[in-house]
């Protein structure tokens, strides 16, 4: 691609009027209550300018900066994930027609999302609901649609979060996956600007129209210190060398019944997990039962409901479902996806009621790893 | 010949009615109801009254007296299928804040001539007296989900109320979390959903009207809200509401008596 140009604060705009026109849906973050929510947006005003957040286990809170930054700050509570695998979606109706019923489907629309200011891990959890949703044999129609024409304006991280471990799954900080354009926000102290990487070609022709400047070595090399920087400052980190090994082999360790006493089952990690995607399936009728519906949504491991097959619950204690869900997010991912299931994104650490830290959950595993321990 | 509709009757025991006025309050479906179950007994409705056996019985309220301790006995053996709604039903309701004294005190405060009143030391759930085949949870309970119960009945299906907690309702909703944005102590980790995460959508913690959902971690949540500067006693209060006598919020208010 052409070397990165520059946008200033103020052309973003144009930017987003161009998605616009184009037909795109710009969702992008802004505030919501008490927090830097995914919603959508029409212009750079109703991103969170001035304010960041701040993050740590069980902790959230959104606080002023003493800049102006549109993207001072780290992730948001939900992922973007709710636009494209959406938590509750109806997949058909049926009508009864005498002894028979009538299969209606849910016609389907394309969104046309453009997604403002999505960080790096994040373009990898995208890529790897992608591999779950519409590159195996079975697809997912709804996803489908919703990816078809996605357009993405990543954000190159100019801080790391108090969660953040995005360097130790190589997921960023800085944007190493498909994007169609990457922003580096740099705020210096006369001047508010963009370093603008161009991914695709669509991104290019949107791009074009924009009269972008070439951006200078000088500030190309200011970006590159940004994003480095960032990489220095990870929340958390996460030891993956032979994880997949480590976990696998320590599946009485002691310490799944120790997280079991503090963990709540309630699901929220995996609720905001940007790469869970399990759902469940609801039918039901109205009081006539000439009328069904069939219902999608998002379910967790942490329910009961989930492993209960007949004869009973495969997994009927928390100590079972919180081994099921970090050894198939860190470990069985690997098999079953070629990837981990983390971006190391720190929702599930952040979101977690009781603070539960994954990483350091890993670090007390390998800390008293039975197999080494043994072999000692 | 048309077929012969089955049978429902709405019975009522100590509670404040809040729950059978979600079956009045099914505006747009009681016409479609009334075409597919004969209203046989709902005194809140309607004073007619036709004879048992019952199909469907939905029983609301706690066992409190001697007498409704027989009257209960009496509506099983004439009901084929018998829902408890609501959080007295299920849990003993508010009421059974009395379980936790001595009930004979609060009649000698409270009654001028205590000589009339003939209640029994506890209020108990309507489980705890007779066979129950389903429990609708909730105070008062979701008009949707007694529709979908009724629903269920009727088209002999497995009624869809998941027993997971209100989190999942939460997030699906995109609900920002009130604990962990706001340090605001919550219930809704151990409780049961039902409600659409009702209080969390006003900003508010969550108040635990649904009683515990599926293994509930009541003591690992008692420790979050101690570090969020809640006293023994403040949790003690929390988890003795509506469905204080459901046995893991008993155990855990227990826990915190000082």
């Amino acid at each position: 691609m052409d070397k990165p140009s520059v946008i200033d604060k103020e052309d973003l705009n144009k930017l987003i009027a161009k998605l616009n026109q184009q037909g795109y849906k710009t969702i992008g973050p802004t505030i919501r209550g008490e927090a830097i929510v995914y919603d959508r947006i029409s212009s750079i005003e109703d991103l969170p300018e001035g304010w960041t957040d701040e993050q740590g286990p069980g902790h959230y809170r959104i606080k002023k900066r003493n800049d102006k930054a549109l993207f001072g700050f780290n992730v948001s509570p939900h992922s973007w994930k709710q636009f494209l695998h959406p938590p509750e979606k109806k997949l058909w109706t049926a009508e009864k027609n005498g002894s028979s019923f009538k299969i209606i489907p849910e016609e389907l629309e394309n969104p046309k999302f453009a997604f403002i200011g999505v960080r790096s891990c994040e373009l990898h959890a995208i890529a790897i609901q992608d591999k779950v949703f519409i590159q195996g044999p079975h697809i997912d129609s709804v996803y489908q649609i919703n990816r078809k024409d996605l357009f993405t304006v990543a954000v190159n991280c100019g801080q790391a979060g108090g969660t953040c471990f995005c360097v130790s799954m190589q997921t960023g900080p800085k944007v190493n996956s498909e994007f169609d354009l990457a922003l580096t926000e740099v705020l210096e102290k006369d001047k508010h600007y963009f370093v603008v990487e161009t991914g695709s070609d669509r991104a290019q022709s949107i791009i074009e129209n924009l009269d972008l400047r070439t951006a200078e070595n000088q500030e190309l090399k200011i970006a590159e210190e940004i994003i480095d920087n960032t990489a220095q400052n990870m929340g958390r980190f996460l030891d993956t060398e032979g994880i997949k090994e480590t976990l696998f082999e320590n599946l009485e360790h002691p310490r799944w019944e120790e997280v079991a006493n503090r963990c709540l089952s309630c699901a929220n990690c995996t609720m905001a997990c940007p790469t869970c995607f399990c759902s469940t399936v609801e039918d039901v009728t109205d009081i006539t039962g000439d009328h069904a519906e069939r219902w999608q949504k998002w379910d967790s491991c942490f329910t009961m409901d989930f492993t209960y097959i007949h004869g009973g619950h495969v997994r009927n204690s928390t100590k079972s479902q919180y081994r099921q869900w970090m050894t198939h997010k860190l470990a069985s991912w690997i098999d079953q996806f070629d990837s981990s299931g983390c971006v190391g994104c720190g929702r599930c650490i952040t979101w977690c009621p009781v603070g539960i830290d994954l990483t350091e959950e890993v670090a007390a595993i390998r800390k008293s790893d039975k197999t080494k321990i043994d072999n000692i | 010949m048309a077929k012969k509709k089955p049978k429902l009757a709405v019975w009522k025991f100590a509670s404040c009615d809040g729950c059978q006025l979600s079956l009045l309050d099914c505006e747009d479906e009681l016409l479609a109801l009334a075409e597919e179950i004969e209203i046989a007994n709902f005194p809140e409705a309607s004073r007619a009254f036709i004879k048992g056996p019952y199909d469907l019985s939905l029983v609301e309220g706690s066992i409190t007296t001697p007498h409704d301790a027989e009257r209960i006995h009496k509506i099983r053996r004439s009901s084929k299928f018998l829902v408890t709604i609501g959080a007295c039903a299920t849990a003993g309701g508010i009421q059974a804040l009395r379980n936790f004294k001595d009930v004979n005190e609060f009649i000698s405060i409270v009654y001028a001539n205590p000589s009339y009143i003939d209640t029994l030391q506890k209020s108990t759930a309507i489980a705890d007296h007779v066979r129950v085949d389903f429990e609708l949870r909730g105070c008062p309970i979701n008009k949707a989900q007694l529709l979908e119960v009724i629903s269920a009945y009727l088209n002999k299906r497995k009624p869809v109320t998941p027993a997971h907690s209100v989190c999942m309702d939460c997030k699906r909703k995109g609900i920002v979390c009130v604990m962990v944005s706001k340090g605001d102590p919550c219930l809704g980790p151990v409780t049961h959903a039902g409600c659409d995460a009702l209080c969390p959508s006003y900003n508010r913690g969550c108040f635990g009207c649904y009683g515990p959902k599926e293994i509930p971690n009541t003591s690992a949540l008692s420790k979050e809200f101690k570090r969020l500067g809640k006293t023994n006693e403040e949790i003690k209060l929390a988890f003795r509401s509506f469905n204080g006598y459901a046995e893991p919020f008993r155990k855990e208010s227990e826990a915190h008596e000082e």
